[in-house]
């Protein structure tokens, strides 16, 4: 699986965004986006409502192509290089190496453990023992391992939000996938279950390729090294973080940091 | 507002129209579920009151097992002088008329208003299990064809289209589809086919004639299949769609296949409400009379479908012979044609002459339909709460 890949260098970017143009029918909510992302950053997504920043998310993992009247207009979006869209790309192979994080935590109302090990069921391994260990090791990197290791049977709907919302991170990266994307992951939860979130995301910085879709600006700045704004379906600008929130570049960024623009 | 309040209370009631339009709305609407209700409970109470004698006796065991455990058949009622009746079977007439001796005033015969109505039930049971099989197969797939799979468009419409007619086809129109379709047309295995065969094929070890399957438990089955199909799918599309997409996208981000979504995080969802649609559509199979006026349902039959005649095999036949005479005896319980609850109540109450003894019937008869139709519609309602809270989201 991925993890077995040796990562790539710094120069070249895991993720590479080409002229990207993507629609909804006749709706192009995207438009000519060019964006890299490198290997091991966190990098956040920022912009009002609608502006196509959770559509380039769902598109890394082609999560979208569920929607039935979406399609990429051109462009490319490349992983090592890459084309995701190309004919030869088998989704679900794709999918287990893009993890991902819904915007509402959504377990499956079954047993902690199914939870955990779903998508290595659906892999086909069958071995329990095999599965018992991803569990552990997952639910352990989600930070979940010590509340949940006595009720791993229990039905997973009876936890409390954040600790869902962290099962859903643990059944993610069960896989052990390279990249992870998540939509607004706390937008959900309460301040406290956000922190959690947070101290999660540092603690497995490193470990996966994070591109986070974000509403809240600290929380922008608190987690992400690098942070790209967009409005009305375009990349307005893409820099670290700091410098986003400190001295943009552009007018249109910084009107929207400092509120005046929704 | 035309009123004005006359003391001082700014808030005070008045008498103007909106307020006489709300009571009139209210009393309206209240009348109107009074009276639905009141149907209920009267519907309900005639068939209890007629009914349950017939099937409940004062004395141990308190059930008339005989109703319940007999095959329907002519009863015959024997007068003395006294004018006291006597009930008894064609066995058992000669030897009351015998004791009775000069005592014997007259004697009449009610068809089918004896012993007891065990094979309308078996027939109505095997109708069912037929019925709801092949619905639920073809339903369900459909359901989920449509609800997953379709892409939304001119053809999806159209098989919408196609759906809501056939709800709408009058039910005597499938009895007569039934007919030509499964008695008369449907393909089967024969060695010679028969003279009526619309089209044979074959091939050489068997042929495949389109002579029929005759009246029998499986036309009669199949066209039912047909009545429930469109129950069966819209309410499991519905059930499908209520289950939330937010399942579908994680389970395909994780890396599974639409199927092994459909297969793990959709219909283990879903399958409370196809259940309690499925069982609201055996109600509705066993009710149907016209389906199987054509197709399956005998006015009498003095067999049950297993109590067949098979040649009997010899003496030192192998355990392999037997066990073949078993599955074809099992087998055979579907070619045969059946009594139906719903269709003996019609031969109770409309072929036969009208008397106490052929109401007596009709009622017990009615009366046993409703409490297992009524006992499914309650085991539905159980089932799915049991398994909603099984899985709650």
């Amino acid at each position: 699986m991925a993890a077995d890949t040796p990562a790539p260098t710094d120069t070249e970017p895991l993720i590479q965004v080409e002229k990207f143009n993507y629609a909804y029918g006749d709706n192009q909510v995207l438009f000519d986006v060019d964006l890299n992302m490198r290997s091991e950053d966190v990098t956040a997504l920022i912009g009002p409502s609608g502006c196509g920043k959770s559509t380039l998310l769902r598109s890394i993992n082609r999560i979208n192509d569920l929607v039935e009247t979406a399609r990429v207009v051109s462009g490319k979006i490349k992983i090592d290089g890459i084309d995701l869209y190309a004919p030869d790309v088998d989704v679900i192979n794709l999918r287990r190496n893009v993890g991902m994080v819904f915007q509402k935590y959504n377990p499956f109302p079954r047993s902690i453990f199914e939870n955990a090990v779903y998508g290595l069921r659906v892999a086909g391994i069958k071995d329990r023992h095999d599965l018992e260990e991803a569990a552990e090791r997952s639910l352990r990197s989600a930070a979940l391992w010590d509340e949940v290791k006595d009720r791993l049977h229990e039905v997973a709907t009876g936890l409390s939000g954040g600790q869902q919302q962290r099962l859903c991170i643990a059944r993610a990266i069960a896989l052990q996938p390279r990249i992870l994307l998540m939509d607004e992951p706390c937008a959900a939860l309460d301040p406290i279950a956000t922190a959690r979130i947070e101290e999660l995301i540092h603690q497995l910085r490193g470990q996966y390729t994070f591109v986070i879709v974000t509403h809240n600006m600290e929380q922008a700045k608190r987690i992400a090294d690098r942070t790209a704004f967009f409005y009305k379906g375009r990349l307005i600008e893409e820099d670290d973080t700091m410098n986003i929130f400190h001295h943009p570049r552009e007018q249109q960024t910084e009107a929207y940091i400092t509120g005046r623009l929704a | 507002m035309n009123s004005t309040p006359t003391n001082d209370n700014p808030f005070a009631g008045d008498s103007s129209g909106i307020q006489q339009r709300e009571t009139a709305a209210r009393w309206g609407l209240r009348v109107g579920s009074y009276i639905v209700v009141l149907i209920t409970v009267a519907i309900m109470l005639h068939i209890f009151v007629k009914g349950a004698p017939v099937v409940f006796r004062s004395q141990w065991p308190f059930v008339n097992t005989q109703f319940l455990t007999e095959l329907p058949a002519t009863l015959h009622v024997i007068e003395d002088q006294q004018g006291n009746h006597i009930e008894t079977d064609v066995n058992g007439a000669d030897a009351v008329k015998k004791k009775l001796g000069d005592h014997f005033r007259a004697e009449k015969t009610i068809s089918y208003s004896g012993g007891g109505i065990l094979g309308p039930i078996v027939g109505t049971a095997l109708l069912v299990i037929v019925s709801v099989g092949v619905a639920l197969f073809l339903g369900v797939a459909c359901a989920i064809y449509l609800s997953e799979y379709a892409k939304h468009g001119k053809f999806l419409e159209m098989v919408r289209l196609a759906i809501l007619n056939l709800a709408g086809v009058p039910s005597v129109v499938f009895g007569l589809f039934g007919l030509g379709a499964f008695v008369l047309t449907a393909p089967r295995f024969v060695g010679v086919p028969a003279e009526r065969s619309v089209f044979a094929i074959p091939l050489g070890f068997t042929t495949i004639s389109f002579e029929g399957w005759d009246t029998c438990v499986l036309s009669g089955g199949f066209t039912l299949a047909f009545v429930i199909l469109p129950v069966i799918i819209t309410a499991s599309e519905q059930c499908l769609q209520a289950v939330p997409q937010g399942f579908r996208e994680t389970s395909m981000a994780l890396g599974a296949t639409r199927w092994q979504t459909i297969r793990y995080s959709v219909l283990p969802f879903a399958t409370p409400g196809i259940l309690t649609s499925s069982i609201l559509g055996i109600a509705r199979a066993a009710g149907e009379t016209a389906p199987i006026m054509f197709t399956a349902a005998l006015a009498f039959k003095d067999k049950l479908p297993w109590q067949k005649d098979l040649p009997p095999l010899p003496a030192d036949a192998s355990i392999f012979a037997h066990w073949e005479q078993s599955v074809s005896r099992f087998l055979g319980i579907f070619t045969e044609s059946v009594q139906a609850l719903p269709y003996h109540i019609y031969t109770l109450a409309a072929k036969i002459p009208q008397n106490e003894y052929a109401e007596r019937a009709q009622y017990g008869s009615v009366f046993v339909f409703l409490v297992l139709v009524a006992s499914l519609a309650a085991s539905s309602v159980l089932l799915r709460k049991r398994l909603r809270a099984k899985y709650r989201w």
